[in-house]
């Protein structure tokens, strides 16, 4: 009995590190397709630049889930050999960078919430996730403080950046809501003291976004209408075009490594 | 867009103690961006502590053509360099 526990509770926290970490992997894979392809040399830099922090990231939260699995799989089987449904992140960061100023919403409305959230899970009784969240807060800090720049300057800039920057927020503030939805791992890590309760930081979110988006010169959305799934799997077409490139070279060469 | 922006020369200071250094230039729409973007393209591998941007149009640059009037005149005149004098034994550390 005691041992079905343990095991039960090793599962969620699988589980659970696995929610945190494939936002991270998702939204890193998009921003990683601007390599190259950024509107200036210094944004595309910077673009790159987030998402190897991101990747970082994901490096440490795999490595741990790898290691609590037990079984032989590691950070790489983790990372790119899942099926679609079996990735949990948000709906948010998985969509398409359809031009900067979309790029630059998603990235201020993950931000947000992930400089929040790791500022909780830093609290964590779990002492490995709560020492990669004091490495990863610095990093984010400075990922929020690049996107909502980025936010006033587009949405307080010229008529026609302004006009984009309006549209890219109202498209994707129907993702918003998911970021604070608790699955079944939540519940069990909140209630071990592992886990953030993000329900806890909505209101601060929705607070610090609005206080942006005014300084930006920006409408607030005032759609009640909210998207979810993707913490359970079920995602919007994009993803499996991402995951095509993301696993492709796994799945040709199997095993490789860099 | 970024035809439109001004040119920035970025300094980077690499260690606490040292100057800073000029390290390249680049384009940003005010100051504040600047820096920010001289962190990302000049700092990303562990190169600096502190940054320094001037905008490009604030620094006074000699003209190379008047190179001749300007620094010729002093390639001749080694005798401006303190190695021909004899020191006494004394004096030491010069």
């Amino acid at each position: 009995m005691q041992l079905q526990v343990q095991f039960n509770m090793k599962q969620e926290l699988y589980k659970y590190i696995l929610g945190i970490a494939d936002n991270s992997l998702i939204l890193g894979q998009r921003l990683g397709e601007l390599t190259g392809h950024g509107p200036t040399l210094e944004t595309d830099i910077a673009c790159t630049n987030i998402s190897l922090d991101l990747f970082g990231q994901v490096r440490s939260y795999f490595q741990y889930a790898a290691k609590i699995a037990g079984d032989g799989r590691t950070e790489d089987n983790i990372a790119m050999l899942r099926k679609e449904r079996e990735y949990v992140n948000v709906l948010l960061v998985e969509q398409p960078n359809t031009n900067f100023a979309y790029t630059m919403a998603r990235q201020f409305l993950f931000d947000v919430y992930h400089l929040a959230f790791l500022s909780e899970l830093e609290k964590s009784k779990d002492l490995t996730l709560s020492a990669i969240a004091k490495k990863c807060i610095k990093e984010v800090r400075y990922h929020e403080r690049f996107s909502s720049d980025w936010i006033k300057r587009l949405g307080d800039g010229t008529e026609e950046s302004k006009a984009k920057m309006q549209e890219a927020i109202n498209d994707l503030w129907t993702y918003t809501d998911e970021l604070f939805h608790q699955t079944e791992a939540d519940k069990a890590m909140v209630s071990e003291g592992i886990g953030v309760d993000v329900t806890k930081l909505k209101d601060a979110y929705y607070k610090q976004v609005n206080e942006v988006l005014e300084i930006a010169t920006l409408k607030i959305p005032e759609s009640k209408y909210f998207q979810k799934g993707g913490k359970k799997g079920i995602h919007t077409e994009h993803l499996g075009y991402l995951l095509a490139e993301l696993q492709y070279m796994q799945r040709t060469y199997p095993n490789m490594e860099w | 867009m970024s035809k439109n922006w001004p040119l920035w020369e970025i300094f980077v200071r690499s260690k606490n103690g040292l100057e800073h250094r000029h390290f390249g230039s680049l384009h940003a729409a005010d100051a504040e961006m600047a820096l920010v973007n001289a962190r990302d393209v000049y700092t990303r591998r562990n190169e600096g502590v502190s940054i320094w941007v001037v905008e490009s149009k604030n620094i006074i640059a000699s003209n190379p053509e008047h190179n001749g009037e300007m620094f010729e005149p002093a390639q001749d005149k080694v005798y401006r360099h303190p190695t021909f004098y004899d020191l006494p034994d004394e004096v030491k550390h010069m």
